[in-house]
């Protein structure tokens, strides 16, 4: 690291202190990737045509993800003079009224979603007490659509490569000490505490040490790495330097998913500012010792997220795990002792320097110390990224911060570990979240997929769902995986599709247990735990697929049937439309019937129609 | 579509020939085909010193690769858990029969393909898919069939 390290952050403070107290108003649009597909690009280019038309300088900063995707487009505007507003859900129309409110006009409040400077507006809430940021405690995420991740100095800024600062002036055994004071344990799943594997890794015989960022960040339903990454890139690399200078790396890699390629674009800005500053290069831990970071992109394999496999894919092979012992620590890249974190225990990693031990142990359970991120999704009102901290109760989680099941339906089940996890019943929601409640409850922290379900989703074609990808996903190399997984997947498609027997549960039990038992890595230990915790806590759904015919989600097409409430349809004609087999017959303004002996069950009448007139029912009550 | 050692050396060129560079090889060459060719399989081997076998090993495993080409607009819904929860079924067969194909399939016109990926990581505006590097959100069926006369009709311009 530089000598003038506080010349460096002295200078980025002031271009901060330019920047939010400055005369020039200033437009903060996240532009993560969830932020552009809800349009933020279009928002950001409407806001600078409206600005420049009203004869209007702005500065125009782009920042990552604030976390409440429901309300993407965000956008935070600092007006000279005036508070600090956030606003939400701004489309084109939106941009036009916060250009016109730049130049004189009212504030839109229709449109504010938060303040989030000192001064406050009445009747809007500030920040951390709007819907979906109260209850949350952000400290991983501090930086995530505040700052611009592409500007070193806006880091700095704010405390950035402070730690790697106290670290350089502490020896190994207080690095090591601090960290298993703070209690920081893996965030990727696992929850292995970090100064263990580290220490691992220092007594391992041999010169050359490597250090892994995991950003392979697989788990479909999970975004947390990828929004900490595209909003705060400099927070995984300080992370990196003190885990080198602890084991004495000199190397480290970055392996992240080619399906992130924002991300990608932002590391490698991040890493070259790094290696201008000095931060990273020949002198990066003190005169003489260097420290590089390269980034792999990952090529689209599952499994590479088991240590083994993403460092068989590194040397350039298949992704195929290998036993453990020995394990990566002692052997691990080329052979190399190696640690390998995931990117929220790396950003970790900094935050724990930057602010002490003692800190970072404010918030947690006995066991599992400090905040973790979690991406709270599926049929929950406010969908998005979330920090709370640990032991914070899954209820708390889905109601209080995701304000509850979305549209009138009602909760049926939460799954929480993404395809290495499983799915809690309401009775459940009451455990905290930790490491230890969720294991004795069936399921696993994981990376921190939280996916809310409601009464419409058959927990049987769920199952069935995650087995599909584990199937996809298994690389082949154990037979109990390979296999197994195909067998529980067949089961499991007989029982949606009307061909299931009570026998089947059984036998589903069985060699779900016998895949945990036999498999290899973590990808076959834990892909049958969609199905065991389904037939667990939901087994009256499966005996209702094999024993009476039916799907209570009314879910299985197999099982279900459509019909046109007359009451209700005002015969608008879109589900005829749209129908794929022009099923539906009737003419405007009167009531539509479905053909039954053509119609495929494909759902869009149902979906399309804003009448609730379509209705799904089981199929053999029509008989009945 | 051949392509040769010479059309492909400034790309090589720029990794070093080891037998680690292979998949980010195999990722550069198709960055700039589209796809590997068969021919090109053993353009790559010589370059990082490994034998063809373990080329195609390579990319036989990885889901990145593809031996086909694709179309201009390369579609891909998201079968995340949280699309998945809220209908990612619906918006695939609407795709299907907007465009007449089916998953991993490519339009006769090489227009359009279909497939499938992972998660694109926008859960939380799901169900979503990319087209190209463009991600479309929060989708209906109806709004697929809206979506895709528009693109078709911007691609016949």
């Amino acid at each position: 690291m530089t000598a003038n390290f506080e010349q460096i952050q002295h200078s980025a403070r002031e271009e901060w202190e330019r920047l939010t107290s400055g005369d020039t108003p200033v437009v903060l649009v996240g532009t993560a990737t969830c932020g552009r597909s809800a349009g933020a690009l279009d928002t950001l280019n409407t806001l600078r045509e409206e600005t420049a038309g009203h004869g209007l300088a702005c500065r125009f900063v782009e920042v990552g993800c604030l976390g409440p995707c429901y309300a993407e487009p965000l956008v935070t505007v600092h007006k000279p003079g005036e508070a600090t507003v956030c606003f939400q859900s701004v489309d084109k129309k939106g941009a036009r009224k916060i250009a016109a409110y730049l130049a004189g006009e009212d504030l839109p409040t229709e449109l504010a979603f938060a303040t989030t400077g000192s001064e406050r507006i009445p009747d809007i809430p500030d920040l951390m007490d709007a819907p979906m940021m109260k209850g949350q405690v952000r400290r991983v995420l501090r930086n995530c659509g505040v700052i611009d991740p592409g500007n070193m100095n806006h880091t700095l800024a704010r405390g950035g490569y402070t730690g790697l600062r106290r670290a350089l002036e502490l020896g190994r055994e207080d690095l090591l000490g601090e960290l298993e004071q703070s209690g920081l344990r893996g965030r990727g799943g696992a929850g292995f505490p970090v100064w263990r594997k580290w220490k691992f890794c220092i007594e391992a015989p041999g010169d050359t040490k490597y250090i892994i960022c995991n950003a392979d960040e697989g788990d479909p339903g999970a975004f947390m790495n990828r929004s900490l990454l595209e909003g705060d890139p400099h927070a995984v690399l300080e992370g990196m330097l003190i885990a080198g200078l602890t084991i004495g790396a000199a190397e480290g890699f970055i392996y992240c998913r080619a399906e992130y390629p924002l991300a990608l674009e932002r590391l490698a800005v991040a890493i070259g500012q790094a290696e201008e500053a000095g931060f990273l290069g020949p002198d990066a831990l003190g005169p003489g010792r260097p420290f590089r970071i390269r980034v792999k992109e990952g090529a689209g394999a599952f499994v590479c997220g088991e240590e083994t496999a993403l460092i068989a894919s590194l040397e350039g092979r298949r992704g195929m795990p290998r036993p453990r012992p020995p394990f990566p620590a002692v052997s691990g890249l080329w052979g190399c002792p190696t640690v390998i974190n995931n990117v929220e225990t790396l950003a970790s990693v900094g935050l724990i320097f930057q602010n002490g031990a003692a800190w970072y142990t404010e918030y947690g359970t006995e066991k599992s110390k400090g905040t973790k991120t979690f991406a709270l999704v599926g049929n929950v009102q406010r969908p998005g990224l979330i920090e709370v901290p640990l032991g914070t109760t899954l209820r708390q989680m889905v109601f209080d911060i995701g304000g509850g099941v979305s549209g009138n339906g009602r909760f049926k089940a939460v799954q929480t570990g993404g395809p290495s996890g499983g799915c809690l019943p309401a009775d459940k929601l009451d455990i905290p979240v930790d490491y230890e409640s969720l294991q004795e409850a069936g399921t696993i922290m994981g990376s921190g997929g939280i996916v809310v379900m409601d009464e419409r989703t058959c927990m049987v074609d769920f199952a069935r769902y995650f087995l599909d990808f584990a199937v996809d996903e298994s690389c082949g190399k154990c037979g109990p995986c390979r296999l197994g997984t195909w067998q529980l997947l067949r089961i499991l498609e007989d029982i949606t599709q009307g061909k299931g027997t009570a026998a089947d549960l059984d036998l589903l039990e069985e060699v779900g247990r016998n895949v945990v038992r036999g498999s290899l890595c973590g990808l076959g230990t834990s892909a049958p735990n969609p199905v065991l915790t389904t037939l667990r806590y939901f087994r009256d759904e499966y005996v209702a697929h094999v024993v009476s015919r039916t799907c209570p989600a009314l879910s299985c097409r197999d099982f279900i049937a459509y019909q046109i409430d007359e009451e209700a349809c005002n015969g608008c004609t879109v589900c005829a439309q749209l129908c794929p087999v022009e099923g539906i017959s009737g003419t405007r303004k009167t009531p539509h019937l479905i053909n039954e002996a053509v119609c495929t069950k494909c759902g869009v009448c149902s979906d399309s129609c804003t009448f609730d007139a379509v209705l799904t029912v089981n199929a053999v009550d029509l008989e009945s | 579509m051949a392509s040769t050692d010479t059309d492909l050396a400034p790309i090589l060129d720029t990794f070093e020939r080891r037998p680690e560079t292979l998949i980010s090889l195999l990722q550069a060459v198709q960055g700039r085909l589209g796809y590997l060719p068969p021919e090109v399989l053993g353009t790559v081997a010589r370059h990082a010193r490994v034998p063809r076998s373990r080329v195609y090993g390579v990319a036989s495993f990885y889901s990145q690769f593809r031996f086909n080409p694709v179309g201009r607009h390369r579609v891909a819904v998201c079968r995340g858990t949280a699309c998945h929860v809220r209908g990612a079924r619906l918006i695939l067969e609407e795709l299907e029969r907007s465009l007449g194909i089916k998953e991993g399939q490519t339009t006769e016109d090489m227009e359009y393909s279909l497939e499938t990926v992972a998660c694109i990581g926008c859960c939380g505006l799901s169900p979503c898919i990319s087209v190209g590097d463009e991600v479309s959100a929060k989708l209906t069926a109806k709004k697929v069939r809206k979506l895709f006369k528009n693109a078709q009709r911007s691609a016949h311009k």
